[in-house]
């Protein structure tokens, strides 16, 4: 087992008055030590309830309804909640998407983080405001006795990340979930934000998973990458191989869909809309978009098969191609 | 916007709340010849008798038959909270149209005189209009009217001057319409569903209110009956274990001003999702 | 500073509607019919006689001189006098003001000792049987007329159990009161030691407070419930859960504390309420306070209390309001710290 974390077969759905939405259909996929594993897809693709169901953070109307997580040997989905409280912010870290609503409007920024602190490293209030201010420096904020005792509406949204991520590697943890940590920042916000967090990751040997919708962001900063669509893990591959040799039709039209200023191409946006989750059809998600679609991909789901090493895609077409040496 | 039939058919209750409505109007409409016994009918041999088949509602200290009293007094209080929403609803309408459109020292003029009357709780200052006018069912419509006002005119001004500003009316102005025309035709129209939630919950308030008023001693007088003074004539007799006196006409006010509530709750979720809050 | 200006801001709110107040309660009174001075003569004096006390009174003056009167008598805490107790109304105030206070403390706090862990416990199991149970008593609650509440609950615990006192005042008769402190009589036999005046006062409390507070604690409920509710769904409850906080900590540490920040601007309105309740209530069971007071001056036509209890109410209405208000901004760090 040299991966750190295992999902297989992970499926969520949600309860809403119109009826069953599967927003994740059983998604596998594995994350190695050391690694910066990309995620990518459009908004609604399920790559933010896949993170929150990670940390079992899934509350009703929402349902993890099947799968396994095994995380340093455990199946998280099989833990009791005591336990899981253990690995949520300790082992695995969750950066949420949008930081000014995820810190509390009335408790001071440092207090929020050094209470982590206590709880994780029970040490005292003293000791834990200690390594706060230090953990704020770390994260690159200017003044942070200062700071720590602002609260979040006195900070800009670049600042407000950062705390975010001090709060997230508090207790070092060997697992860091990055949802859109970027979204909404100015561009250079973004770029330092962004090596704040290849950083970290280097220093502390932790792994990475970087949910984002920025292809840009992808190719720069992760040595993995999954696509998903409409709550289905379409490729996962090495990140040079994705962008070269992309094989899934919505891989390639998302390539394709890249602006680029080094010469002149023709715009090209993927046709139709993601599909709606709500008691969706059986068999490939994308089918109604797809160049390739064939009669079978209306039927069947596609199974993540390996096309090359270090390379697996979820589409019939693919296997035609390939014919019978896949398997 | 397409009827949310599912939400409306798993609402019931609000449709049994509906119905209650219609049971009392129509109740109170035919008062005379719905109740059993002319409801002033002295009848000493049966005083102060408990609920019977006779009388199934008891009667009080002269042998008045409680039911018929019951039904008469329904007419009053539904004839009262309906004048005294419709006035309110008029006057303030009107007003905070004109505030709302008119904007400047008319509108800060109308908008302190709103934040002054809603300076009093509006019971507190129902009483003292009621006491300064004198106990009549005229003057107490009056005051219960004055003191809803001010949640219409707060209502239409605030809509007014969201639509002032929208390129609709825009247009209706450039087109040449005069302004009452477009305060009318065009602006007023995106009025009327909030209007009618905030009268139907009204309504429940005034009920609320008269009852109050007459139980403490003012507006509704006797000869003529009205619940919440009904109430007050058989508190007295509370002490000594004459229940009846006291439950019906209670039990009337809070089924019919719940029956307003829940219907006007309807009516908001089915009219403005965006006035809805966590249900 | 920011907060420096919210502050400046809210008290020159208050200013005009104070003015608008006394504005219309002097007018409430101006119309009221009757002739004061016809009151406080008798009715077996005669014509010259009434009209000696109309000058004295001022009531042969214009309107504005009127009023200019009664402002600057309000401002010097001349309240007139009351034409039946005879006694200045400021008086006849300080003796029944501390049974309206005490009243309506104790409805404030069985409305919120009831209403707010039930809204809480409503919110956090949201479409249970016990959700429902609130929602609906809630829907109730505010359909009963408190009139009725108070003589159902005086039928029951006192008619059927026996266990509430009959509806004669704070205490019983052949109980001496406690020695007077603050008027509170809970308090002060408390503080005095005065056990027998301590049970006595506590019993005669127990069905008005109740009936009180079970008027008002409907739209406390709503509001807890939907601002936890609202809460419960925030990113930053998420977040604290998913960096390792145990669930219960949260939810009753975290999303209650904020919780309660905007229930401090629910006050206010409540204070409305129970203003206008107290009314109704101290009629239902004899209590000798302010609302009593204004209504028994209502059936006599003494213009001097009722005008006096309505500016009282709208006063104390916008100054805790207004006290709300800077409560609310001291609490939430977004404001206080602009």
């Amino acid at each position: 087992m040299s991966e750190l974390l295992q999902v297989h077969n992970l499926t969520v759905h949600f309860a809403t008055e119109d009826g069953l939405v599967e927003a994740v259909d059983s998604v596998s996929f594995s994350v190695r030590p050391r690694e910066i594993l990309g995620v990518v897809g459009e908004s609604g693709s399920g790559k933010s309830v896949t993170a929150h169901a990670l940390l079992r953070l899934i509350r009703p109307p929402g349902r993890i309804v099947r799968g396994e997580i095994r995380f340093e040997g455990a199946d998280l989905l099989a833990l009791p909640e005591e336990q899981m409280g253990e690995v949520r912010g300790a082992r695995i870290a969750l950066v949420f998407q949008s930081p000014r609503t995820a810190l509390n409007p009335v408790l001071t920024v440092g207090g929020q983080i050094a209470r982590l602190y206590e709880l994780h490293q029970h040490v005292s209030r003293a000791e834990a405001w200690r390594r706060t201010i230090e953990m704020l420096t770390l994260v690159g904020i200017a003044e942070p006795a200062r700071r720590a005792r602002q609260y979040a509406h006195q900070l800009s949204g670049g600042m407000c990340q950062r705390v975010m991520i001090a709060m997230a590697i508090a207790s070092s943890p060997r697992l860091l979930i990055a949802d859109e940590p970027t979204t909404g920042l100015d561009v250079s916000i973004a770029a330092q934000i962004l090596d704040l967090l290849r950083g970290l990751g280097r220093r502390t040997g932790a792994s990475i998973v970087l949910i984002t919708h920025d292809l840009g962001l992808v190719a720069e900063a992760c040595d993995r990458v999954a696509v998903m669509h409409a709550g289905q893990l379409v490729e996962i591959a090495d990140v040079r191989t994705l962008f070269k040799r992309p094989l899934h039709p919505y891989t390639q039209a998302l390539v394709r869909s890249i602006p680029r200023i080094d010469r002149e191409v023709a715009m090209e946006p993927i046709p139709g809309a993601v599909p709606s989750l709500l008691a969706p059809a059986p068999g490939c998600r994308y089918a109604d978009r797809c160049a390739r679609v064939l009669p079978v991909c209306r039927l069947e789901r596609p199974m993540l098969r390996a096309a090359e090493v270090n390379h697996e895609v979820a589409c019939h077409a693919v296997e035609v191609d390939s014919g019978a040496a896949v398997r | 916007m397409p009827w949310p039939w599912r939400r409306l058919a798993r609402n019931r209750l609000s449709f049994a709340a509906l119905g209650a409505i219609l049971v009392v109007t129509v109740a109170a409409l035919l008062a005379p010849w719905l109740a059993p016994y002319d409801p002033d009918e002295p009848d000493a041999a049966a005083a102060l008798a408990s609920i019977s088949v006779r009388h199934p509602l008891g009667t009080d200290l002269y042998g008045r038959d409680q039911l018929s009293r019951l039904i008469h007094a329904g007419r009053v209080d539904l004839l009262v909270a309906l004048s005294a929403t419709a006035i309110a609803l008029t006057l303030g309408a009107t007003l905070g149209a004109g505030a709302g459109y008119r904007g400047g020292w008319v509108d800060h003029l109308v908008m302190r005189g709103v934040d002054a009357v809603m300076a009093f709780p509006a019971f507190i200052l129902a009483l003292a209009i009621t006491a300064a006018l004198g106990n009549s069912t005229a003057n107490v419509v009056a005051a219960i009217a004055l003191t809803h006002v001010p949640i219409y005119t707060r209502l239409i001004r605030g809509e007014m001057l969201k639509a002032r500003e929208t390129e609709y009316a825009e247009a209706a102005r450039t087109v040449g319409n005069r302004p009452h025309q477009i305060v009318l035709y065009h602006l007023f129209p995106n009025c009327v569903p909030p209007l009618i939630v905030q009268a139907t919950l009204a309504m429940g308030f005034a009920i609320l209110t008269v009852a109050a008023l007459s139980f403490i001693g003012l507006g509704i007088q006797p000869p003529q009956s009205e619940w919440g003074q009904m109430t007050a004539e058989g508190a007295g007799y509370v002490v000594s274990g004459e229940w009846w006196l006291v439950l019906f006409p209670g039990l009337a006010i809070m089924l019919t001003v719940l029956a307003f509530n829940l219907v006007g709750d309807t009516l908001r979720d089915l009219l403005d999702p965006r006035m809805r809050g966590v249900r | 500073m920011g907060f420096g200006r919210y502050v400046l801001h809210r008290l020159l709110l208050v200013a005009p509607t104070l003015f608008g107040v006394t504005l219309i309660s002097f007018t409430l009174v101006y119309v009221l019919p009757g002739n004061p001075a016809l009151v406080k003569a008798g009715s077996l004096a005669t014509p010259e006689h009434v009209a000696a006390i109309e000058r004295q009174m001022g009531l042969d003056r214009p309107i504005h001189v009127q009023y200019w009167r009664y402002l600057t008598g309000l401002l010097r805490a001349d309240l007139g006098e009351s034409s039946s107790t005879g006694r200045p109304v400021l008086e006849d105030f300080r003796q029944r003001v501390p049974a309206t206070l005490e009243l309506t403390l104790a409805s404030l706090l069985v409305a919120a000792a009831i209403g707010i862990p039930l809204g809480v416990l409503s919110a956090v199991h949201r479409d249970t049987a016990l959700d429902h149970a609130s929602r609906l008593l809630g829907v109730g609650g505010v359909a009963m007329p408190s009139f009725w509440t108070g003589l159902l609950l005086l039928y029951v615990f006192f008619y059927l159990l026996g266990v509430a006192p009959p509806p004669l005042g704070r205490i019983a008769a052949d109980v001496r009161p406690p020695t007077r402190l603050t008027g509170l009589y809970v308090i002060d036999a408390a503080l005095t030691g005065h056990g027998t005046a301590l049970l006595s006062a506590l019993h005669h409390l127990m069905l008005p407070a109740l009936t009180l507070g079970f008027a008002v604690m409907a739209p406390l409920t709503r509001m807890v419930r939907a601002t936890m509710l609202e809460i419960l769904e925030s990113d930053y409850v998420k977040a604290a859960w998913a960096a390792g906080l145990p669930r219960r900590r949260v939810i009753y540490g975290d999303a209650l504390r904020n919780a309660l920040i905007p229930v401090i601007t629910l006050l206010g309105v409540i204070f409305g309420f129970l203003m206008a309740g107290n009314v109704v209530v101290e009629m239902v069971f004899a209590w000798p306070g302010l609302g009593h007071y204004a209504v028994t001056s209502l059936v006599t036509k003494d213009a001097g209390p009722i005008q006096s209890f309505v500016l009282f109410v709208a006063v104390m209405y916008v100054l805790v309001n207004l006290t709300v208000d800077l409560l609310y901004g001291l609490a939430d760090p977004r404001i206080r710290l602009r």
